[in-house]
């Protein structure tokens, strides 16, 4: 019984350890330098990081030996995890809708993602529509609900989209199942998308108001009936209020400018440019404002707003002073965002920590989590990918992905479990067979319907 | 005597049909659900009640005898969330269902032919529009004692069901119904307000919302529209009874049928497949603060979907329509395992709600044939529900969880006359339904399970008459 017992501890004890620590691995901590040697982690932070740290007795051992570590990746722009499509594209201002109703905890992609050393995404609508869906930043915890993927105390955002997606609705291509052209959805045209950007801040303002000469009301001693919430309104309010992000598609350089001057008059800031291929024609511009920029390391030319684009956009616009992030968008890509960083190394001469921050510190700075998240640092979260390699490398692989200071991913158990996972379906499909045949030989009593 | 009294009841049949009401049946097994099984009893119904059970009761001298020597007595089963009697209406079913219907569309109209053109109407441009609600119906109002499937359940043994319109997101509000053959559809109304049936089919279409069809074309936008109803009509409430205080100088409310009929149901019914959606929906059922039902419950095996529903103490309503392989393949297709696995256990979630102590009832989901309602009940027990326990969630448990449970759901004193009569356990292969009591009138099941599509079902026969 006391030998059950003690292996029950050990199968556990990776997951309910309080304190771990990871031994003799080359860490790349992008805020701090490389060091070589040990991560101490209590209670999912990380206690201690150096070249001698000493290790409780108690503490749950990874032994790192010829191995990296890095901030686990975090990718600015993703659209996993959705259940029941990431668009509503029916309408040129969907912010009423919220990815935080409809996130699948379920999706694989989260845990594909995770083994590619992903911990944290920022989960967004998609850009069908001027005015998108509200966004929401999870932690790739694969095996939670969807609460428990929630990135507790992030920031929430709002999608806004500029350019051809948006204004495609407005000019539909093509028949239904009917035959009936289908009904066109404004805006049809930049101008248009421009102005379902600013009708909306203006209906905003107007609903603001509303609600602070209710509350003025209120607080005189009047009971007056409060006005009606709108849903649709609130996120615009809270991004004039400031507490929530503006995460901004666009590609050419003039619509980024256009948004830059709508923020300008209705007085609230871009947290984030999503894509800003063009951006490097307008990095000075850009920085000016203080927004930031996520975009692609060499994906390009997929459409025509897509074509006028440089692998030298990233560094072009951090060495103006833009805060950049590279992401995926995509959940292949998702899965070698490492890679992505390295190949600003390439195009552009970033140093390996100006690379490396493009895919850790520096989108943690614009989803507003770097004080937990982005760098191994003593009182971060313990959220830590361990490669095989040097991670920068197109060769390099996680062996282990922790997220608050557990292990989400092990390359070695995954393997292990993936043997009996196969014989679990061959079983079942064999199962099912069986049945079928048993149904088959029993005679209908009726003719088939 | 009795010869006598049935061949002058067979001269005026129609009068008799509603004068001369009582029949007892006797010598029979008696599983009354929610007391204990007599093993030779005697059931009396008179004028549509059940006026008498027990195993030392007499057969009235008026009654109509049914010698029940070899014959088992049930409570008339109930289908907990169906379609039965509302011709047209797509079967309920959590999601899966073909595109629903437009704004506007009526849930009693059959779905018009192909040809047909499709009805010129504006698509929606946001949850002002009301899209695809119809809150205001009402199921009872839409019934028609002719739809072929009223008999075909019956022949399995159903009596009751609580039927919803359910096209659109807000699709209106369920009544609870006898299936008799009635002349006019409002005697077969047992109790109306039953809940508001929600359902949220975007996810299944795909989502997107392109191509012309309006506001929402996404799982997230249908949610959104449901959050901002319920709190529209809160204030709608608010203002109302602000405007009925005092009217003089404030601006008249507009009336609002879609908020009207969201205001009166007092409960809703939400679609919950998977064990993200249950989750997802047990917490929206909050949010809302609606005394909700989730429906359909698919994955219900998952011990992670029992302990929520535990935790959340919300009734279920698991449908028997159980996962099946797909047909004719792609032979390249390959299944995950949670599909597989699903399939392999689906059918052994009532039996651990039931080890769990969540209420739940089970609905045939599309099912209407005698065998295959037969077959899935059966699945249900193999998968370790005892027959017990499934003859309760067919009858008492659908009664307590819509609040009927004083009427029907089991064989007592004062419940209406609804009955099953069969030679043999139910749910057994073998089990023949020998006839089956509504209303205190009885229908005898044809000899034959007519095929499928209806056509003429059973022939419905008054105590000592035919009608």
């Amino acid at each position: 019984m006391k030998k059950i017992v003690f292996a029950a501890m050990i199968a556990l004890a990776p997951l309910s350890a309080q304190t771990v620590a990871i031994r003799n691995a080359t860490i790349l901590t992008v805020t701090k330098g490389t060091i070589k040697g040990d991560i101490l982690i209590r209670d999912g932070k990380i206690a201690e990081v150096g070249e001698k740290v000493l290790i409780p007795g108690d503490a749950a051992i990874i032994d790192a030996t010829g191995q990296y570590v890095i901030p686990g990746l975090i990718d600015c722009h993703s659209h996993i995890a959705v259940d029941g499509g990431v668009n509503e594209g029916s309408i040129s201002d969907s912010s009423i809708t919220n990815i935080k109703d409809v996130i699948d905890p379920e999706d694989i992609a989260i845990y594909r993602a995770l083994a590619g050393g992903v911990t944290t995404a920022h989960i967004l609508h998609g850009s069908a529509n001027s005015v998108g869906g509200q966004t929401i930043t999870l932690k790739m915890r694969w095996g939670k609900d969807a609460q428990g993927l929630i990135f507790e105390g992030a920031a929430p955002g709002l999608k806004f989209a500029l350019g051809e997606n948006p204004k495609r609705s407005g000019n539909p291509t093509g028949r239904t199942a009917t035959g009936a052209a289908p009904a066109a959805r404004y805006p049809a045209t930049r101008m248009g998308v421009e102005d379902v950007i600013r009708e909306s801040f203006t209906e905003a303002k107007a609903y603001q108001a509303e609600w602070s000469e209710y509350r003025a009301k209120v607080a005189r001693g009047e009971s007056p009936i409060p006005p009606r919430r709108d849903l649709r309104l609130d996120p615009l309010v809270e991004i004039l209020e400031g507490t929530r992000m503006v995460h901004c598609h666009g590609y050419r350089a003039d619509e980024l400018l256009m948004m830059l001057h709508v923020s300008e008059d209705f007085g609230f800031k871009i947290s984030v440019f999503v894509h800003g291929l063009e951006g490097y024609k307008i990095a000075k511009e850009i920085a000016a404002r203080g927004a930031g920029v996520t975009t692609f390391s060499d994906w390009w030319a997929y459409k025509v707003e897509a074509m006028d684009a440089i692998p030298y956009n990233a560094a072009i616009l951090q060495k103006a002073g833009v805060l950049v992030s590279l992401n995926s968008d995509d959940a292949e890509l998702m899965r070698h965002l490492n890679i992505e960083a390295a190949k600003v190394m390439k195009y552009g001469g970033l140093s390996e920590s100006e690379a490396l921050a493009m895919v850790t510190i520096n989108p943690a700075k614009q989803l507003r989590i770097d004080r937990r998240v982005g760098s191994i640092e003593a009182g971060k979260d313990a959220d830590l990918a361990i490669y095989d390699k040097y991670p920068l490398s197109a060769s390099a692989k996680t062996v282990k992905v922790l997220i608050d200071g557990t292990v989400y991913f092990d390359r070695e158990k995954a393997l292990s479990e993936a043997a009996a996972k196969q014989t679990e379906r061959q079983r079942l499909i064999e199962k099912e067979k069986q049945n079928q045949q048993q149904n088959r030989q029993q005679p209908a009593r009726r003719p088939s319907a | 005597m009795n010869k006598l009294t049935t061949a002058l009841l067979l001269f005026c049949a129609c009068a008799a049909a509603q004068t001369h009401t009582a029949v007892a049946i006797r010598n029979a097994k008696i599983v009354p659900v929610g007391g204990p099984v007599l093993s030779k009893g005697t059931v009396v119904i008179r004028d549509g009640l059940i006026v008498d059970v027990g195993e030392n009761v007499q057969a009235p001298p008026d009654a109509a005898v049914v010698e029940g020597e070899g014959m088992t007595v049930y409570p008339g089963l109930i289908d907990a969330l169906s379609t039965w009697g509302i011709p047209g209406a797509a079967a309920a079913a959590a999601g899966g269902r073909g595109a629903t219907a437009g704004r506007g569309a009526t849930p009693a109209t059959p779905a018009p032919a192909p040809a047909a053109p499709a009805a010129a109407t504006t698509p929606s441009r946001g949850p002002e529009d009301r899209p695809q609600t119809t809150s205001w119906l009402n199921a009872a109002d839409e019934l028609s004692p002719t739809d072929p499937r009223i008999a075909t359940a019956r022949a399995a043994g159903f009596t009751s069901a609580v039927v919803f319109p359910t096209r659109g997101i807000f699709a209106g509000q369920g009544a609870i119904i006898d299936l008799l053959s009635a002349e006019r559809p409002g005697a077969m109304v047992v109790a109306q307000g039953a809940g508001q049936y929600i359902s949220l089919t975007a996810g299944g279409r795909g989502g997107g919302g392109g191509g012309g069809g309006g506001f929402p074309g996404s799982l997230m936008g249908e949610i959104a529209y449901v959050r901002q109803v319920y709190l529209d009509a809160q204030h709608y409430a608010l203002v109302k009874e602000a405007y009925a205080r005092s009217p003089r100088g404030m601006a008249r409310p507009e009336y609002d049928r879609a908020l009207e009929g969201v205001l009166e149901s007092k409960r809703i019914l939400l679609p919950a497949g998977r064990l993200v959606e249950i989750d997802r929906m047990l917490r929206f059922a909050a949010e809302l603060k609606q005394p909700a039902i989730l429906y359909g419950v698919r994955e219900g095996y998952r011990p992670e979907a029992v302990d929520l529903l535990k935790k959340a103490g919300a009734p279920v309503l698991v449908s028997m329509h159980w996962p099946e392989p797909p047909r004719d393949p792609d032979p390249e297709l390959v299944e995950s395992l949670r599909t597989l696995q699903t399939r392999d256990q689906a059918a052994s979630a009532p039996a651990l709600l039931r080890k769990a102590g969540v209420p739940f009832a089970l609905y045939s989901d599309g099912l209407d044939q005698a065998r295959d309602l037969q077959r899935a009940v059966k699945k249900a027990i193999d998968a370790g529900l005892s027959r017990d326990d499934a003859i309760r969630a067919l009858t008492l448990s659908p009664a307590e969880i819509y609040g009927v449970a004083d009427r029907l759901g089991s064989i007592e004193k004062g419940k209406i006359g609804n009955l099953v009569v069969t030679r043999g356990d139910l749910f057994d292969d073998r089990t023949k339904v020998e006839m089956v009591f509504v209303d205190g009138v009885k229908y005898i099941p044809p000899p034959e399970t007519p095929p499928a599509g209806g056509g003429r079902g059973q022939t419905a026969e008054t105590p000592g008459g035919v009608r």
